[in-house]
């Protein structure tokens, strides 16, 4: 079980949560430029690290707001959260 | 029965409380206090099971959770239990106790046949035969798996629940010997909250087993005065029965606590279990130290007992669990339990010990009380077939020392601590040589305390436990200054152990010596994995099935350790142990589902009008978590003609169906149509405040996600419906896109599904009903056309009425509150009836959307399928990106061969096709056969007197009208076919615009 | 390498079972192989396997960073099927059971491959519609495949809760006959067996920490035993073939994530085909020892740690006393995780990649299991020919480029 430390609410065990997957993939902002690789590349391809990584969770069943979370992957240790706002 | 074994003074049991159990029909008397299998043994019963591969005879080898041999079936009927320790089961009155795994009896188990050919089924020789003749494989298996096993299962559901408690502490202690009662207690007394597990019945560890004393009393006072004192605090939770089977990460840990009552019509004596999730801030872990066996021939004979346990049994039991006792040691506790044996009157005939000048406290007062002891030497071999008679004593270099008559034969191996928590907790551990065991590195977070920190003596094991339950405290933030005095013990100078881990050279190769008790692993099968190159730890473990029994190998792993160290000749820290996983002691798949079952399994969500549904007879079906009017069918009818009635109805005069179940989502602000833009395939911004507009959602690899009617309410306001199984996840992708992509779009998303019900008119009549209703919108064409909404009142109650329709007929979908909706609902019926009102459920909703050919998210798409594969090409809007436009570019999205939306015509009118039924070209008995596609949907249309499909077809609206075949599923026939246009009802939609 | 049968365990036995040698030599890594394999668990072994053969290559090294067979070959629930939606699969996993139908005599070791039978089970109408999908598919593809109702799962597994009254009552499913379950670790422990015995080195204790090109070309592995010098490399490693991909400099499209799995205590049989329902996520079959083996869904979050969500197993074992009401006094007695990598579309990757030499065979989800011998076998080709073999073209790393995914979990057959 993990405690996810949501940026509005404190920390709430995970079962209160959404996974949301690699966080710092924006998505591109003129799609129809791009070769079909990079599109594949932005669609399906992932650093899926093992350590440090940075990913989205939402707080479904409490605020309902999304946020970063890093963690490393290796040790599920979480390692800091930030909101969208005053993430880089 | 008299209990022959029982002594006649001290112990823990109520003497006034006499009860009386059942061991395989036999009458067992007991008494309150007594396990099962201090009950067994105080009536001389020593032979408890067989072996699990072998079937030999087994008894009683511990007096706790870490017995491999102890396995029996408690109760009968549903509450039966399989599989439950009679170590630490409660005797209880009227309990039924039964062997497992023998047949016809426990004491003559046909199956122990076995035994005779062991020399040729070692460790893992299924590998290496039964591969021939190939056919006869199941054959083997079925003998191979019913000569496996253990208890039975019970025979009918669980009458018994569990509940989960939910917990939070700042400090736990699990464990409630010397050590977790000082630390509770220094933990307490700063004022924090200390949760306290024991898996016995009684706290008070080792100290309910010894004569030694703490703070000048004997200690099983000092436990009851200490345990008396954390009940009546405040912040102190005791647990007793309770185990701590996993510790998770962010110190999760999971209790099991075992409900007992006394009452004969459980037949178990468990009526449940309670889990705890317990969320401390510190842990302190008193998880105490397992016993090692040792090694010798036919080491696993009944009688043959860890030698601690022979202490419980007589100290806190009062039961002689032998007449006559050998002990066999490498370390000076088993001293310990000879001088308890002696002081019970039972005469201790010899000590074999491995060391050569055994000199500490313990042995010179065994000593000074007469008893043999034998320095330099060990047990060769036990004599005895269903219960140990002697003991064959040898030293070290193989020189015998005689046979030495015995009815039990203590072991004492050292102790391993059981670290079982704390590695699953990743807390690393070290090779300790004093303790010849793995003993957990410090300053892991956790604090160990006691034996499991591999401390062995009482007077330190109580300063242990003060200061780690201290320190805990303080770490958790409570601190207050005057700590409390560890409690004091006398410190006994113990002399270091020998590790001993098999015998040298040949000494017992004649008899077999059991490593894993349990799984039957002996010597001979660890030197086979090994000689075969099955060496990592965890290679021995999978090939010999060393570890994997009931018993989790608690005791087996610390020995086989130190065995295969020595058999390869290398370091004990670098061979390891098996990983520890979770669960410590196995815990019941019902307590750990605790109430999610039954109805609770997953919420019911239903409608305001459920109940009408129901008096009217509806069937349901499950959609998502909805429970939905599948059809009505009245007196008499069956599905078909109760479907074929609905669906005339609304295309000849009017249905009513209830569409609450629909997703509905508030789409507001500025942005609020740039956002639309984004998300659905077609346009949005120009629609004008008062329309509606079909649109398709993709997931941004192009294929649909959901579908579904979307109206402006006004300028800065959009209300989207979305399909009902969807309404969830649409909302969460709307809003991940929303926070995370485009935090700059001013758009505010709200679920309204469950504040909006949905109650939809189809059929030519439909107008003639809501005006019948009352309802102050102008419902004329040209007022209020297709493809548009009104906001009024509907039978008084204010509503939002979309004119759009998913059967094709002319149609209102009219939103009202919640609350009021059972009463529009029926005020619609009542309206309607001079009409001839139908109510309709999903099964018709499906037969008239499928003869106007409208797909369904989910059964014509399967996450494979694009817009134009579907025909709705003509909602991709080339001016504007979308989520998922560039994917539909790839060159896959455009290959002309892709799955195509058709309809299908049987040539028999009568034929319904079968759902999911494969399309071919030209049917044939060769397999693989090339398939075209498949159909989505299939039925009857009575509107249309004939079968129609739908079906994704390779390429198929190039080809309409082209002969296919379509499989059956049951017969192997095929049905003749030819492709169409998927619109088979109204296709130039005259019908909804009326 | 020694014969394995009834009399030489006899004969043996006679002796004391002294003379039995290694099942694989534990062989020193050489300079360098015509062909190195990363991972040593089943798909890898098995590649080497058919490499030395069915190629006649044997200058072959499988590297394995841990002990031989202690990734997913060793954590799964040993179900094996071929019951798949899309013909790629389909055919793959078919050919794979074919493999599986002679494996313990084509390697001389028994894998205890067990054709019990596998049911599906549907909640839902439209989980029916999309079984009866699956068999139609099947049928055609010459797999069997049988739709059943309610009342046939209830004769074939008698303690299933089949009644009208549950909160997802099981409306009907399917049956593959021949599907069924194997034990595991012998699985890699004959494949390991079967290619040492031609020739192929196994290296334990032996992790990749770099991989060497030139001129877009793979040259060599950088170990924790040195540099190791390679024809061609095959990257078989569940669990972590992200990781080593980027050694490389490529990116996958893979996700890792916890899958769990439990055992209970020995039982006395009580049934016997494999039972899975993919709407309440649970699998569950008797073991030969009496253990009820049960797998669950995957962990949401993606991750490379072994401690799974234990509300998972809380999920799993509700839905499981759910569908058979009587295990519910049955007790777990282990629990454990394993390491998935998954793909967008549930299917795996067995392809050449874009650098020359550098061949992967990864993203097999919860699935590897049942397609280790096709997904060896296919494998071995590719890598003996440069070039992939029929069945597994369409599993090529580029689809995820073109789009021609093949959804396996979106088209209804369950994943693992």
């Amino acid at each position: 079980m993990l405690l996810i430390p949501c940026p509005w609410c404190g920390p709430r065990e995970d079962d209160e949560f959404t996974f949301g997957g690699e966080a710092d993939i924006p998505r591109p902002t003129d799609p129809d430029a791009l070769t079909d690789e990079e599109w594949a590349d932005y669609l399906f391809m992932r650093d899926n690290r093992r350590g440090r990584h940075r990913e989205q969770w939402c707080h479904t069943a409490g605020c309902r707001r999304w946020f970063i979370v890093e963690r490393d992957t290796a040790t599920n240790q979480i390692l800091g959260a930030s909101t969208y706002d005053a993430s880089p | 029965m008299s209990q022959p074994f029982r002594l006649n003074r001290g112990g823990r049991i109520d003497r006034h409380a006499p009860l009386q159990f059942t061991f395989d029909g036999r009458p067992i008397d007991a008494y309150n206090g007594d396990t099962v299998a201090s009950g067994l043994l105080a009536n001389g019963v020593t032979l408890v099971g067989r072996s699990f591969k072998y079937h030999r005879p087994r008894g009683i080898v511990s007096a706790g959770a870490e017995d491999p041999n102890a396995f029996v079936q408690l109760g009968h009927g549903a509450r039966t239990l399989p599989n439950r320790l009679a170590t630490v089961t409660p005797a209880t009155p009227g309990l039924k106790v039964r062997h497992v795994n023998a047949w016809p009896s426990l004491e003559y188990d046909v199956m122990s046949a076995f035994g005779l050919v062991a020399p040729f089924i070692p460790a893992g020789f299924y590998y290496k035969t039964l591969m021939w003749p190939r056919r006869f494989w199941p054959l083997y298996e079925h003998f191979l798996r019913h000569a496996a096993g253990l208890g039975h299962a019970p025979d009918a559901p669980d009458p018994d629940r569990y509940d989960h408690v939910h917990a939070h502490c700042d400090v736990l202690v699990v464990g409630a010997g010397p050590a977790g009662l000082a630390a509770a207690h220094a933990a307490a007394h700063t004022g924090a909250r200390v949760i306290l597990a024991d898996e016995q019945a009684e706290p008070g560890g080792i100290l309910l087993s010894t004569c030694e004393h703490v703070d000048d009393q004997p200690g099983p006072n000092w436990a009851d005065a200490t345990v008396a004192k954390l009940s009546a605090a405040p912040n102190v939770t005791l647990l007793p029965n309770t185990t701590a089977f996993g510790l998770y990460e962010s110190n999760l840990v999971l209790l099991a606590e075992r409900l007992i009552t006394d009452q004969p019509d459980h037949a178990g004596s468990e009526h449940g279990a309670r889990i705890w999730r317990v969320l401390p801030k510190q842990i302190v872990l008193a998880t105490g130290a397992h016993e090692r066996p040792l090694l010798f021939g036919n080491n696993d004979r009944p009688g043959v007992m860890l030698a601690g346990a022979i202490s419980t049994y007589v100290n806190r039991y009062a039961v002689a669990p032998g007449s006559r006792a050998v002990l066999f040691t490498n370390n000076d506790s088993a001293y310990r339990t000879a001088l308890d044996l002696t002081d019970a009157g039972i005469p201790v005939a010899a000590i074999a010990d491995v060391r050569s000048d055994p000199d500490g406290d313990l042995p010179s007062e065994a000593r000074a009380q007469g008893i043999p002891v034998y320095p330099g030497a060990v047990v060769r071999h036990a004599h005895g077939g269903r219960r140990v008679a002697a003991a064959e004593l040898c030293s070290l270099d193989g020189d015998p020392l005689g046979t030495v008559e015995c009815d039990l034969l203590g072991v004492s191996g050292g102790f391993a601590p059981a670290l079982h928590l704390h590695a699953q907790a990743r807390g690393p551990s070290q090779w300790d040589p004093t303790l010849a065991a793995f003993a957990p590195k410090p300053g892991h977070g956790i604090h160990p305390a006691g034996a499991v920190a591999g401390e062995l003596e009482l007077a330190a094991t109580l300063r242990q436990g003060t200061q780690a339950g201290a320190t805990a405290a303080a770490a958790a933030g409570y601190s207050n200054g005057n700590e409390v005095e560890a409690p004091g013990a006398n410190d006994s100078t113990q002399a270091p152990i020998q590790p001993y881990w098999l015998p040298p050279g040949n000494l017992a190769r004649a008899k077999p010596q059991f490593v894993d008790l349990h799984e039957d692993v002996t010597l001979d099968d660890l030197r086979l994995s090994l000689r075969e190159g099955y060496e990592s730890i965890e290679h021995v473990k999978r090939y010999t099935t060393l570890g994997m029994g009931p018993d989790q190998g608690k005791l087996a792993n610390p020995l086989a350790t130190g065995v295969i160290a020595q058999l390869l000749g290398r370091d004990p820290a670098s061979v390891g142990t098996p990983r520890h996983r979770p669960a410590y002691s196995p815990v019941s798949l019902g307590a750990i589902a605790g109430r999610h079952i039954g109805p609770l399994a997953d919420p019911v969500r239903v409608t305001p009008m459920q109940e009408w549904h129901q008096v009217a007879g509806a069937r349901f079906e499950n959609v998502g978590q909805w429970r939905r009017a599948w059809y009505y069918p009245q007196p008499g009818e069956s599905m078909h003609d109760a479907v074929a009635r609905e669906c005339l109805a609304v295309r000849r005069r009017v249905g009513i169906l209830d569409y609450s179940t629909l997703g509905k989502i508030e789409v507001t602000g500025p942005d609020a149509g740039e956002f639309l833009d984004r998300v659905y395939t077609n346009a949005w911004k120009r629609l004008r405040p008062g329309r509606c507009r079909y649109g398709l959602m993709l997931g941004e690899d192009g294929m649909i996600f959901d579908d579904g009617v979307t109206a402006r309410l006004d300028d800065q306001r959009y209300l989207m419906f979305t399909s009902t199984a969807n309404a969830a996840p649409v909302l969460a992708w709307l809003e991940q896109w929303l926070q995370t992509e485009w935090p700059d779009l001013r758009v505010y998303l709200t679920s309204v599904s469950e504040h909006w019900s949905n109650i939809a008119l189809a059929g030519p009549r439909s107008r003639d009903v809501l005006a019948a209703a009352g309802t102050d919108i102008r419902l004329a064409r040209q007022d209020f056309p297709f493809m548009t909404f009104r906001e009024g009142h509907v039978a008084g109650v204010p509503a939002r009425v979309f004119r759009i329709s998913f059967s094709g007929e002319l149609s209102y979908e009219i939103n009202v509150p919640a609350d009021r909706a059972r009463h529009v609902w029926e005020a619609l019926v009542d309206a309607g009836r001079p009409l001839g009102i139908t109510p309709y459920g999903t099964e018709t909703m499906h037969v008239l959307r499928a003869e106007k050919g409208f797909i369904i998210v989910g059964q014509e798409t399967d996450g494979s399928v694009t817009p134009n594969d579907v025909g709705l090409g003509r909602l991709i809007s080339r001016r504007k990106d979308f989520l998922g436009k560039r994917s539909l570019s790839r060159p896959d999205s455009v290959r002309p061969d892709r799955k195509q939306l058709v309809g299908l015509l049987t040539d028999d009118p009568a034929q319904v096709l079968p759902e999911g039924g494969h399309v071919v070209d030209a049917p044939g008995p060769r397999r693989p056969l090339p398939m075209r596609g498949h159909v989505t949907s299939s039925y009857f249309s009575p509107v249309l007197g004939r079968s129609i499909a739908l079906a994704m077809v390779a390429g198929g609206r190039a080809t309409l009208g082209e002969r296919l075949h379509v499989a059956t599923l049951h017969d192997d026939r095929w049905l003749p076919v030819r492709s169409c246009n998927p619109v088979f009802y109204d296709p130039q939609g005259a019908r909804q615009h009326v | 390498m020694q014969f394995y049968s009834l009399p030489n365990l006899i004969r043996r036995g006679l002796r004391g079972h002294r003379d039995w040698t290694p099942a694989w030599r534990k062989a020193e890594p050489k300079p360098a192989y015509d062909v190195v394999i990363v991972g040593a668990g089943g798909h890898g072994l098995a590649t080497a396997y058919y490499l030395a053969k069915l190629h006649g290559i044997t200058n072959v090294a499988v590297l394995e960073r841990g002990w031989l067979g202690g990734g997913n070959i060793g954590r799964n629930t040993a179900i094996v099927r071929s019951n798949y939606l899309w013909d790629a699969s389909a055919h793959i996993y078919e050919f794979s059971l074919k493999l599986w139908e002679g494996l313990s005599q084509e390697l001389n070791y028994n894998v205890m491959f067990s054709q019990r039978g596998l049911l599906n089970i549907a909640h839902s109408e439209q989980e029916m519609r999309d079984l009866a999908r699956r068999v139609s598919a099947n049928q055609l593809n010459g797999i069997d495949a049988e739709l059943l109702s309610n009342d046939e799962m209830s004769k074939l597994v008698p303690i299933l809760n089949t009644s009208p009254d549950t909160r997802y009552p099981v409306l009907g499913g399917t049956l593959q006959r021949r599907g069924g379950v194997a034990r595991h670790d012998a699985v890699a422990w004959g494949y390991a067996r079967a290619a040492d015995a031609l020739g192929v080195d196994i290296v334990e204790n032996c992790e990749v920490t770099g991989i060497r090109t030139a001129d877009g070309r793979v040259t060599s592995l950088e170990t924790t035993r040195g540099e190791i010098r390679a024809g061609a490399v095959g990257l078989v490693v569940a669990g972590n073939a992200s990781v080593l991909a980027s050694m490389a400099g490529i990116r996958l499209p893979i996700q890792s994530h916890p899958l769990q799995a439990l055992v209970t205590e020995p039982l006395k049989p009580i049934f016997d085909p494999v039972v899975m329902s993919s709407a309440v996520h649970v699998y569950v079959h008797q073991t030969d020892r009496g253990e009820l083996v049960l797998g669950a869904g995957i962990d949401a979050p993606v991750s490379y740690d072994l401690n799974g969500n234990f509300r998972i197993i809380e999920h799993v074992l509700a839905a499981v006393c759910e569908l058979f009401p009587i295990f519910s006094r049955v007790r777990m007695l282990r629990q454990w995780a394993g390491t998935v990598d998954v793909c967008p579309d549930a299917s795996p990757i067995i392809s050449g990649t874009p650098i020359k030499g550098l061949f992967m065979n990864c993203g097999w989800g919860t699935g590897g299991f049942k397609a280790t011998p096709g997904s060896g076998w296919v494998f071995a080709h590719t890598l003996a020919h440069q070039e992939p073999h029929p069945l597994n073209e369409p599993f090529a790393l580029d689809r995820f480029t073109t789009g021609a995914l093949i959804d396996e979990h979106g088209a209804a057959a369950v994943a693992h």
